[in-house]
């Protein structure tokens, strides 16, 4: 969240600085929301958006197991309104479940990019807070996620337990609900990834059949074929003679 | 035949008491019913969403929604107006024009469907002739709006959802009208009214699934394909295709998409009681149970009622259709599209000819039961 510096002189900020995340919402139209009618519309706006954060199908290590017995019968995130969503473009939440490494960095944050707004992410496990087991000696992996998404809500453990994910999504509705929708246009994103048009070009056909229809599909080698005492086919004896000479 | 109750007739003819010329009536009664089936088919999106996630759930040994609103009823609204307050992305290398019509293309027929659905003699919001056969025809142009979806998005997952899209409507069009015609060809007429008519005065013995079961089974099942329900859902087969045509779409043209597939199956729900299950007729007729008691048809207060239970009959069917579709959906696994298209034109397409041929057999011969 950015704030912009106050006008008073005891400030810190450089007249005109933005302060990055700081302790409290922006107070600036908070008197206005909170006064007039629009609390109630930001009340219902925030209600719906946290009554259903579509979290996307993303695991990349052990954490998904503990994530995919959620989705399950016992722990069920349905309750709270959680939709798996596949694709990035639909969902409200990723939750990085599992380590993250440098070849997975860019997918990441990529699939990151093309959340919509608004968005949240959830950090789950060692792994994703700090690098986890893997932060003293891993060529690979990337010490937490939030040098590349900006991370929401963190839940510590290795692999957490279903209940702390249940968790932590009540304390993500809980951030959702104290947000206001005039502070949107702070919260956008605004650069994205570009993307590119698929090169998209015919191939020949690979499965006509005539892999199977080859010689050495239709008969055994003639190594075999004379050992077994069965007739060489001329056209293969020859073929053969011919490789040899080659 | 009882007319039954014709609110049209009598707000009209209040109307010109009051002063009104009847051309003026008319069009103030125009969209009167027109708001209320667009409202109706609003509705039943979060009548059948809540349901598919409550049936799903108890599938599943799961408890479902529980948060938003008592029983997790208002799930279906919180997620409708978080769409609709998401951003909307339009992929850089996208087809503006197309990525915008493509939704609409798809959702506009399933609404305009609904103006051939019956839910009494004269609760309909027009009875035109050609009836069944305008929702074939719109019917058929889904799979235009899932192509440009699918070929707009420039992303190859939505291109082959869209082409399976299309592949699939096409295939299971055919044995679809084809039992239709069936139908159409007992009752004489391609008006919805005629066909419920045609069906009614026997109570549930006088229904067309006991003359078209073979009828019945295609219909249905060429429905659930039309619809892309499991176990035809292939088009948007998460475990291959993301989510098919729709995977680039965000925030209201994702969310028309849903409001298309599930108003879809609420009207083809609709469309087989219709056919198949009697329309608004009670399982016991009516007009016998009057005929019993003495009273006569044209009593207002029997019209009133004999209409309230037509519409409760009409969509306690079409809700009891949609709960075995769920249950379809949650418990049968997925077809190949190969197997899809092999069941589509090498067995429903033959078993729909034959049904037809056999039902002018047995319209020639027996023309007592088979509407001569």
């Amino acid at each position: 969240m950015v704030m912009k510096a106050a006008a008073d002189k005891n400030s810190i900020l450089a007249p005109g600085e933005m302060l990055q995340s700081p302790a409290a919402p922006p107070s600036v139209t908070h008197d206005l929301s909170e006064n007039v009618i629009l609390t109630t519309v930001d009340d219902l706006y925030n209600w719906c958006r946290l009554s259903s954060l579509f979290p996307m199908l993303y695991g990349t290590a052990c954490c998904f197991i503990e994530f995919a017995a959620l989705i399950g019968s016992r722990f069920d995130f349905d309750r709270f309104g959680l939709l798996p969503r596949a694709s990035p473009r639909q969902a409200d939440l990723i939750i990085t479940a599992g380590t993250v490494t440098m070849k997975m960095a860019p997918a990441l944050v990529r699939l990151y990019e093309q959340m919509a707004d608004p968005k949240y992410v959830i950090a789950m496990g060692a792994c994703t807070i700090t690098g986890g087991m893997f932060s003293m000696d891993s060529p690979s992996a990337v010490r937490g996620v939030d040098k590349l998404i900006p991370v929401d809500v963190y839940i510590p453990g290795c692999p957490p337990r279903p209940e702390a994910i249940i968790d932590a999504i009540i304390k993500l509705r809980k951030k959702v609900a104290t947000e206001s929708m005039q502070d949107r246009a702070y919260t956008m994103q605004t650069h994205r990834f570009y993307q590119r048009a698929h090169k998209l070009k015919p191939v020949p056909p690979i499965l006509t059949g005539k892999y199977l229809q080859m010689g050495t599909h239709s008969s055994p080698p003639k190594e075999l074929m004379e050992s077994m005492g069965m007739p060489v086919p001329s056209a293969l004896a020859e073929k053969t003679a011919h490789e040899e000479t080659n | 035949m009882n007319q039954g109750i014709d609110l049209q007739g009598s707000f009209i003819r209040a109307m010109v008491d009051l002063g009104f010329s009847p051309g003026v009536a008319k069009t103030l009664w125009l969209p009167l019913p027109m708001g209320v089936i667009l409202v109706a088919a609003t509705v039943s999106i979060f009548v059948t969403v809540w349901l598919e996630r409550k049936i799903s759930a108890a599938a599943q040994q799961r408890i479902g929604p529980e948060y938003a609103g008592p029983l997790g009823t208002l799930q279906a609204a919180a997620d409708g107006i978080k769409l609709i307050f998401k951003e909307d992305i339009t992929p850089a290398k996208a087809d503006p024009w197309l990525f915008t019509l493509g939704p609409a293309i798809v959702v506009i027929p399933v609404f305009l469907s609904f103006l051939i659905v019956p839910f009494g003699q004269n609760m309909v919001i027009t009875d035109i002739g050609v009836g069944i056969f305008l929702w074939i025809a719109l019917s058929s142009i889904a799979p235009i709006g899932l192509l440009m979806a699918g070929y707009s998005s420039n992303n190859k997952y939505s291109l082959l959802g869209g082409l399976r899209a299309a592949a699939q409507s096409i295939s299971y069009e055919i044995p679809m009208a084809l039992a239709v015609l069936a139908v159409v060809l007992m009752s004489n007429s391609l008006s919805t009214i005629d066909i419920v008519n045609q069906q009614s005065g026997y109570g549930i013995l006088g229904w067309n699934i006991w003359r078209q079961p073979a009828g019945f089974l295609i219909f249905w099942i060429a429905a659930l394909a039309e619809c892309e329900r499991l176990p035809f859902d292939l088009p948007e087969a998460e475990e291959e295709l993301v989510a098919g045509y729709q995977t680039e779409y965000t925030g209201m043209k994702f969310g028309l998409f849903y409001v298309g597939s599930y108003v879809n199956l609420v009207l083809s729900a609709l469309i087989v009681s219709i056919l198949y299950l009697g329309g608004w007729e009670f399982p016991v007729s009516v007009t016998w149970i009057s005929g019993l008691l003495g009273i006569s048809e044209t009593t207002p207060w029997l019209q009133v009622i004999t209409a309230a239970i037509g519409i409760m009959m009409t969509v306690f069917k079409a809700y009891a259709l949609v709960f075995i579709a769920i249950l379809l959906r949650w418990t049968v696994p997925r077809v190949r599209i190969d197997q899809l298209l092999d069941f589509g034109w090498k067995f429903l397409l033959p078993v729909s000819l034959v049904n037809l041929l056999l039902t002018a057999a047995l319209k020639l011969t027996f023309p007592v039961a088979f509407g001569g």
